[in-house]
């Protein structure tokens, strides 16, 4: 197996808080990759460092080959990666449709491209691309609505929709059932394993440990801002210092 | 609410033009059919036009807007002082000019957002103004303003073997002075113009990418898009449509004042975008149109009218509504302009334009479906 | 040496003006979350309060002038110097500082009316609608007060045995080329008073801790069941009353016209940029600094190297600061940021 994604090495300091101490981690390409971990454990701070938002104060973070480190959040993006928040990010003042075609030209344009005299309702095959995407996750009724009157659950179907639209390498999910009813939850968890099947590469962050174990094919844990256990999910359900991390028996 | 097909933009722009090319018929009835206030019309309408793509589209608020319209004004007096006072390249020059100085504020500028973003074009504004009424005065003639003199060089006008002898000139367009009609169907073709590649931006995926940046400029980077760019074109576009109401300012009127580079004058053109409504194509015209002729209208106004108007009311009364809405009105037409201005913020911050469609919706009570269209969205 | 002191004095009751201002402007964008574009226009407000309380007291009547005796002649005397004589005459020469406690109620009534009749429904409201609204309030407020009192700007004589110039120079034994107006020396004394008086009210009583509290995590404090919503309109009409008292005292320095706010609003602003939005030490150090640096950019010497240099130093400053620190010298994290 080809790993797509190598993290050697991270550390990321604020003040005197050490949020991330020697992180590693590496991800195998077409794989479902959790990383787990009780709160400030540094999770979200190592996927802030995936994406641009964040700079490690060392190491290195690799995709595909080429360092992450320095580059712009849309750079990053444009190289194959893509990301869910914890909490949706779409075009609230837009509608559906838009919300998926956005993606799509920044896909097929690149980061910038002057063309104002264009319509965008002719470009026929990034229309019917959104259209194709807002199917997939049961919004096409809801094509033409304005993107904020939509539910929580469906609004995180839209952003999903929106990264899956670009075919990434590696998709970011953070906390993708966060604040989700059970219902919406399965439903969810049923919609990824679908898009499971397109073979992208994702990188999950979870505290529902019903979805992280009906996802995931390997899970890491992390406590205090670094890997503390690595492995199967059957392995890590029974790794006692996984339990202990959970119950705060970490603080040695 | 009508989709944004081609076709409909296509009747849009028709109708757009039909109503501008025809408003010295229409607009007579209401007393605003004659050519210079007709000129403000559609010189302030190609101002606001501009300013919404900047505002009403990408969302950024800029306080220093008039900036651009002064810088306009100066390009094209001087290209009537040296060249010719043929308008087409004082036209050409005034965008050029205004495009090149919306480049460099927009470029520092736009490193900023939100207020810190209000606050820097506010600044180059008034450094501006500062600096036209001081060390700058060789090019503007500080408070005098910058005006024609009969020694003007003028080399392409005196090529051509014109000489206006010792009278001052007047602009032309080839041979046609620019004074009551020929000046406003002049300045209204123009703003069609502006009209029609302000719809054609807002119907293309750079206007697109602009609307994505106003409603979430962080996703936006997140989705593989350089929104810097991006904003910084929407700036100079809208810099370039000041620039060039500036120029035909100049052209109706050929003298031009660092007055109009003052910060409350870049105010009244986002009173003029959020009035019409802010992100609608129409909205900034209508706004412009209004503004201009009720301070035609109210500016006019003095005691002796306002004792007419209020003659049918028994005599203390009429002394007292007469009393209270001199307030309002000759000198004291700021002050509508400034209640109207927290009026429109307080309770239609979608402008007239929504406002009209509230009003449409309550006839047909079917608006079930929301509508995605472009001049329909509101503002912020 | 001498010339450096004086500028620096120049500089520092304009610095003081701003500071004032500065500070309200931070009160009300700290505690309420409100970018108040009517700031300027509570500041003239104070100034007319002065101006309102001298044409109050100067009500004349026509009395008979006793120094022509060809024929009858007819002056005007304020009522005061009738009743009272030379008592009358002492009132009238303190106008202004005794319009300090004319203003302090008038501009707390105005304050607090502002803040419930307009500023609490925008809360909620994005930045961009506040300052539209309010600096539509302020285009408001300063064409009132032009129907009112005209355009032109009122003089207003500061109290006869401050109206003289102080020997700074003797003082710091540099010779008597440093002469400075007593009234300015007062206004610096004044501002730093008000100054202290406002950090002191923040740190020592419980109000003001609720407010500190509130200003650093709002939602925190109204879940610990203090209305802070109350306490938020009372820091409104404080600043209000900060405002106005800098109007009050700035007008023998410059006599104030209707539209003396926005000047002092727009160049304000620019200092609670460069301070910090949401600092309040921040935007006190920044409008002393900015006052100083622009008394220096006028000095004929620096003009001559850099032409046009004091008309825009303050607005240069705040690009720079903008560009280099976006949070200003002493602003909080991410303030107003999107």
């Amino acid at each position: 197996m080809t790993s797509i994604l190598q993290v050697k090495n991270v550390n990321k300091s604020f003040g005197g808080l050490k949020a991330l101490n020697n992180v590693e981690l590496s991800v195998e390409q077409g794989t479902v990759h959790a990383i787990i971990g009780p709160n400030g454990a540094g999770k979200s701070t190592l996927l802030n460092c995936f994406v641009g938002r964040l700079t490690p104060d060392t190491g290195t973070v690799d995709f595909d080959g080429t360092s992450l480190l320095g580059k712009q959040p849309h750079e990053i993006n444009q190289v194959g990666v893509s990301r869910v928040f914890q909490t949706p990010e779409i075009f609230g003042d837009l509608s559906l449709v838009e919300n998926v075609m956005i993606p799509t030209l920044a896909r097929r344009d690149g980061a910038f491209k002057l063309n104002p005299w264009q319509r965008v309702d002719s470009i026929a095959e990034v229309r019917e691309k959104a259209e194709h995407l807002l199917a997939d996750v049961d919004l096409q009724d809801k094509k033409d609505m304005i993107a904020n009157s939509l539910s929580r659950g469906d609004k995180r179907r839209l952003e999903l929709a929106m990264c899956l639209v670009q075919d990434p390498k590696l998709l970011l999910l953070d906390e993708p059932t966060a604040g989700m009813s059970r219902a919406d939850t399965n439903k969810t968890i049923d919609l990824l394993k679908r898009i499971g099947e397109r073979g992208i590469t994702k990188i999950v962050i979870e505290h529902d440990m019903h979805v992280v174990f009906s996802l995931a094919n390997k899970i890491s844990v992390m406590a205090q801002g670094t890997v503390i256990a690595e492995g199967k999910p059957e392995q890590i359900k029974g790794d006692p210092r996984v339990q202990e991390a959970y119950l705060g028996g970490a603080h040695l | 609410m009508i989709a944004p097909t081609a076709r409909n933009d296509l009747i849009l722009i028709g109708a757009f033009a039909a109503a501008v090319l025809t408003a010295p018929l229409w607009l007579a009835p209401i007393g605003a059919g004659y050519p210079d206030l007709l000129q403000k019309f559609a010189i302030y309408g190609l101002f606001a036009i501009g300013f919404n793509i900047l505002f009403g589209f990408t969302g950024y608020l800029s306080f220093g807007h008039a900036a651009f319209l002064g810088v306009g004004s100066y390009a094209a007096v001087w290209s009537f002082k040296l060249l010719t006072m043929n308008v087409l390249p004082a036209v050409f020059f005034a965008v050029l000019v205004s495009g090149l100085f919306a480049l460099a504020i927009g470029f520092i500028s736009l490193r900023r957002t939100g207020i810190y973003f209000s606050i820097l074009t506010l600044a180059f504004a008034q450094m501006s103004y500062n600096l036209a009424y001081s060390v700058l005065t060789p090019i503007t003639n500080g408070e005098t303003g910058l005006q024609l003199t009969t020694s003007d060089p003028r080399i392409l006008d005196k090529m051509a073997g014109i000489d206006y002898g010792a009278a001052l000139p007047t602009t032309d367009l080839f041979g046609t002075e620019m004074t009551g009609y020929p000046g406003f169907y002049f300045c209204a073709v123009l703003m069609i113009i502006g009209f029609v590649i302000a719809v054609r931006i807002a119907r293309s995926p750079f206007g697109t990418m602009l609307r994505a940046i106003k409603s979430n400029q962080n996703r936006l980077n997140y989705t593989g898009i350089n929104t810097r760019p991006y904003a910084l074109a929407a700036f100079v576009i809208s810099g370039m449509y000041a620039g060039l109401a500036g120029a035909l300012l100049a052209c109706t009127d050929p003298l031009a004042g660092a007055e109009r580079m003052q910060w409350t004058a870049s105010g009244e053109v986002v009173l003029m975008t959020i009035l019409g409504g802010a992100g609608t194509l129409l909205g900034p015209v209508f706004g412009a149109g209004v503004i201009k002729y009720f301070e035609n209208i109210f500016s006019a106004f003095n005691h002796d009218i306002l004792m007419s108007i209020f003659d049918f009311l028994p005599g203390w009364l009429q002394g007292i509504v007469v009393t209270v809405s001199g307030l309002f009105v000759g000198e004291g037409w700021h002050l509508t302009l400034g209640a109207l201005f927290m009026i429109i913020v307080i309770f239609l911050p979608g402008g007239l334009m929504e406002g009209v469609g509230r009003i449409a919706k309550l006839f047909r009570k079917d608006g079930g479906a929301a509508n995605s269209s472009v001049s329909t969205a509101p503002g912020e | 040496m001498d010339a450096i002191l004086l500028q620096i004095l120049n500089g520092l009751d304009k610095g003081g003006a701003y500071a004032l201002i500065a500070l309200g402007l931070t009160l009300i964008f700290g505690t309420l979350g409100v970018v108040n574009f009517a700031h300027g226009a509570l500041f003239m407000l104070g100034a007319f309060c002065a101006v309102s309380l001298r044409e109050l007291l100067t009500l004349s009547m026509k009395v008979k002038d006793e120094s022509i005796t060809f024929f009858d002649a007819y002056k005007e005397v304020p009522y005061l110097e009738v009743w009272f004589g030379e008592t009358g005459t002492m009132i009238i020469d303190l106008a202004v500082p005794l319009s300090i406690l004319f203003a302090i109620p008038i501009m707390l009534l105005i304050g607090l009316a502002m803040e419930r009749g307009l500023i609490q429904h925008f809360y909620k409201r994005t930045h961009a609608e506040q300052i539209l609204v309010t600096f539509g309030l302020a285009i408001v407020l300063q064409e009132i007060v032009k129907a009112y009192f005209g355009a032109n700007p009122i003089p207003q004589p500061a109290p006869e045995a401050v109206a003289g110039s102080a020997n700074i120079g003797a003082l710091f034994g540099l010779g008597d080329s440093v002469v400075y107006p007593w009234w300015r020396l007062v206004y610096l004394a004044f501002s730093g008073v008000v100054i202290a008086a406002v950090f002191a009210f923040l740190q020592f009583t419980t109000f003001g801790m609720v407010v500190r509290a509130g200003m650093q995590d709002r939602e925190t404090v109204g879940l610990l069941g203090i209305n802070i919503q109350r306490r938020f309109t009372i820091v409104f009409g404080i600043a209000a009353v900060v405002a106005g008292l800098a109007g009050v005292m700035y007008t023998p320095i410059l006599p104030p016209d209707y539209h003396i706010g926005m000047d002092f609003l727009v160049l304000s602003f620019v200092v609670v940029v460069v301070g910090g939005m949401g600092s309040l030490g921040g935007a006190v150090a920044a409008g002393f600094l900015l006052g100083i640096l622009q008394s220096f950019a006028s000095m004929n010497e620096v003009k001559s190297i850099l032409p046009g240099i004091d008309q825009i130093i303050i607005y240069l400053v705040a690009v720079v600061i903008l560009l280099v620190r976006p949070r200003g010298l002493m602003g909080r994290k991410g303030v107003m940021e999107g």
